[in-house]
């Protein structure tokens, strides 16, 4: 810029300014960077650390003699309120209730939006204006309500079990907290794809249509192999909003065996008998977080290669 | 009876109407061309013979079996789109075997119906790339491929040249009409490019506004348009549409250009016919293309009609094949065509023979033909 404003001066000028300019952002950037990831840096070096070394030392330096007891300790030993197992059941509860949650409500998301983009019906963007609102409802209002649905849905479970000797799964929280999100999370879902599919050539639709394929096929063939981008960023997206969920688990799931992981996370730091183990309650906070970062660097992956497969396709 | 007939078709988008009453058919082995400015309905009335859009009222038959109310795959018609729409995610092969697959097609049978078109196209080394790996003409042909492996009763096409550079363009069109002289389909082709529509029709239909403004064959459009919209639409450059008077003397009827600080040009007509005397004393556009306004040398030795009079020429453009000069009659730019090797300088005075036999004119008023 000071070369813009002063051409007569020697060049030379012009670059130490912009090395100062480059200096001053990258220094910048260093610090915002080094502020997030101090939380991270702590749990991490914590969760290495023996007992003795979290009461004796500094919470940022780094372990001594490190070691991966308190991972395990986390995994399979800890008490969770008054049992003491570990939190790998609850872990797996987070992954049954994730997987078919985020799977589902992206599917359905990806249903919506190629039927609101390719077959518009009378009063399409009303339907799509009332979705979007879904979007907007704070979660504690909708607690109570959903409450009640979920009994409802209970007692048919309780009823379907006596007539046929199978309750279909109704009435099982995992069951109900995959349902929550699906409903939830539709309103997200459909606004990704929807979106997407309203750039998406709906001429590449009526070819398939002349070429005599139906509505499924289309969708099955046509679009979904060509939404990888928006795929990934709504598994994305929906993974970690499920997987951190703490409000719904908690109401719908709060106790015992059914609990997922941020509810099973929560009773491991909040119990009160003995001493604070602070180094397995960072491990154990670690693996919580751990599928969410795993989402990100796999999928990532996937969303970049979409991304440069649409560039090129012309 | 005709292959393909429309009768009376009529789309209504809520209150506003988009084809007002189309009435067009086609012989078997034919090649329809709609064509006209954007907007006029034409790619809404291909897309209504594909069966994409519905239609509100009228028949569409193809052979003698009505088929407006069928589902597209049922229609026996294939398409190509002016994007190509081809799948993104599948090669070649599967591009132009989706259809096939999707009616349940034995593999085996597909195979050998790719490979037949792949041989027509010459593609056979494309079959495994992905769409994204082609050049504008491959995919074009790639497209034309997946239309031409259904066999079907009719051809649709969508503005499929628009997407290609001009040499390109030219070499597709020639490859699109030597595939309809050895195949023998009925072909419909929506464009807006007025010589993509007199090289390759039989027959051609101009749209406007949602009505057909003439249909016949190129030659009838081009050298007998009903009105000025014609007229002025297809050729180029275009038809030179003067405004003149038709003044009567004694002998017979003459036209009257007007000229700007210069003495009317007064063409006579001997041969006038009998329609064009009700016009006496009153104004006409007076039509006549560049090629029937020439040098003397130059012009028909056979015409019946040739009149010549001094021009004014303004700008000279040598096209290398021919010499445009632009001169100014009835206050408008008016565009002759010359042999190449005519010497001619802008800024002088030159006669032009104007071929009468060819001119034609229209009523101001109405626009329509005189005669």
């Amino acid at each position: 810029m000071s070369t813009v404003a002063s051409p007569a001066r020697p060049a030379s000028s012009g670059v130490s300014a912009r090395t100062i300019n480059r200096i001053v952002i990258y220094g910048l950037l260093a610090l915002f960077a080094i502020f997030y990831l101090m939380p991270l840096f702590v749990m991490l070096v914590t969760s290495f650390k023996t007992m003795d070394e979290i009461q004796n030392g500094n919470m940022l330096a780094l372990p001594q003699s490190p070691t991966i007891a308190p991972w395990f300790k986390a995994w399979g030993e800890t008490c969770v309120g008054l049992t003491c197992a570990g939190i790998k059941g609850y872990f797996w509860n987070s992954i049954k209730m994730v997987v078919p949650a985020v799977l589902i409500s992206t599917l359905l998301g990806a249903l919506n939006g190629y039927v609101l983009t390719k077959w518009r019906f009378r009063g399409h963007t009303l339907v799509f204006a009332m979705m979007l609102f879904a979007c907007f409802i704070p979660f504690q209002s909708v607690l109570l309500p959903m409450a009640t649905i979920l009994g409802s849905i209970g007692r048919f479970g309780v009823t379907l079990q006596n007539l046929t000797g199978f309750n279909f799964g109704l009435g099982n929280s995992t069951v109900n907290l995959v349902f929550v999100h699906v409903v939830y999370g539709l309103g997200f879902t459909t606004l990704f794809f929807r979106n997407y599919y309203e750039a998406f050539p709906t001429e590449l639709v009526k070819a398939a249509q002349v070429d005599g394929a139906s509505f499924f096929q289309i969708f099955r063939r046509i679009m979904l192999p060509n939404s990888m981008p928006i795929f990934v960023v709504t598994v994305i997206y929906q993974f970690t909003n499920i997987w951190n969920d703490f409000l719904f688990a908690s109401a719908y799931a709060g106790t015992g065996d059914v609990m997922p992981m941020t509810v099973a996370l929560n009773n491991v730091v909040n119990t009160s008998t003995g001493v604070v183990e602070y180094n397995v309650n960072m491990a154990a906070a670690m693996i919580a977080a751990l599928p969410t970062l795993i989402v990100y660097v796999v999928a990532g992956r996937y969303f970049v290669r979409g991304l440069m497969a649409g560039a090129v396709k012309g | 009876m005709a292959f393909l007939e429309i009768d009376g078709l009529k789309k209504r988008f809520g209150s506003v109407e988009i084809l007002k009453g189309i009435n067009v058919e086609l012989e078997k082995g034919g090649f329809l061309v709609l064509v006209g400015p954007s907007g006029c309905g034409k790619s809404t009335l291909l897309n209504t013979i594909a069966g994409l859009e519905q239609i509100t009222e009228g028949e569409i038959r193809v052979d003698g079996r009505a088929i407006n109310d069928l589902h597209p795959s049922k229609r026996d018609i294939a398409m190509v789109f002016q994007s190509y729409a081809l799948y993104p995610n599948m090669t070649v092969a599967g591009n132009i075997a989706f259809g096939m697959e999707m009616r349940g097609v034995p593999a085996a049978e597909r195979q050998a119906a790719i490979d037949k078109v792949a041989k027509i196209l010459q593609i056979g080394h494309l079959l495994n790339r992905k769409p994204s790996q082609l050049s504008g003409g491959q995919r074009q042909r790639v497209a034309m491929g997946r239309a031409l492996v259904r066999d079907p009763k009719l051809f649709l096409f969508d503005e499929p040249l628009s997407n290609l550079d001009a040499k390109l363009r030219v070499d597709m069109r020639i490859e699109i009409k030597r595939l309809h002289a050895t195949t023998g389909t009925t072909i419909v082709y929506v464009t807006h490019d007025q010589i993509e529509a007199m090289t390759l029709a039989t027959k051609i239909a101009v749209m406007r506004d949602g009505e057909v403004q003439q249909f016949g064959t190129p030659a009838e459009i081009y050298n007998n348009p009903t009105n000025i919209f014609v007229a002025d639409f297809m050729g180029s450059p275009a038809m030179n549409l003067i405004p003149a008077k038709i003044d009567g003397n004694g002998a017979g009827l003459s036209v009257v250009l007007d000229r700007e600080s210069r003495q009317p040009i007064v063409l006579p007509m001997p041969g006038a016919p009998a329609g064009l005397s009700a016009f006496k004393d009153k104004q006409v556009i007076f039509g006549v293309r560049p090629e029937a306004l020439t040098d003397p040398e130059g012009a028909e030795r056979n015409g019946s009609a040739i009149a010549t009079a001094d021009c004014h020429i303004e700008v000279v453009e040598p096209a290398g094949s021919d010499t445009f000069a632009v001169t100014n009659l009835g206050g408008k730019g008016v565009v002759a065509r010359l042999r190449a090797d005519a010497r001619i300088q802008p800024g002088t005075s030159t006669p032009l023979a104007f071929n009468l036999s060819k001119a034609v004119f229209f009523d101001p008023a109405t626009e329509k033909r005189i005669l």
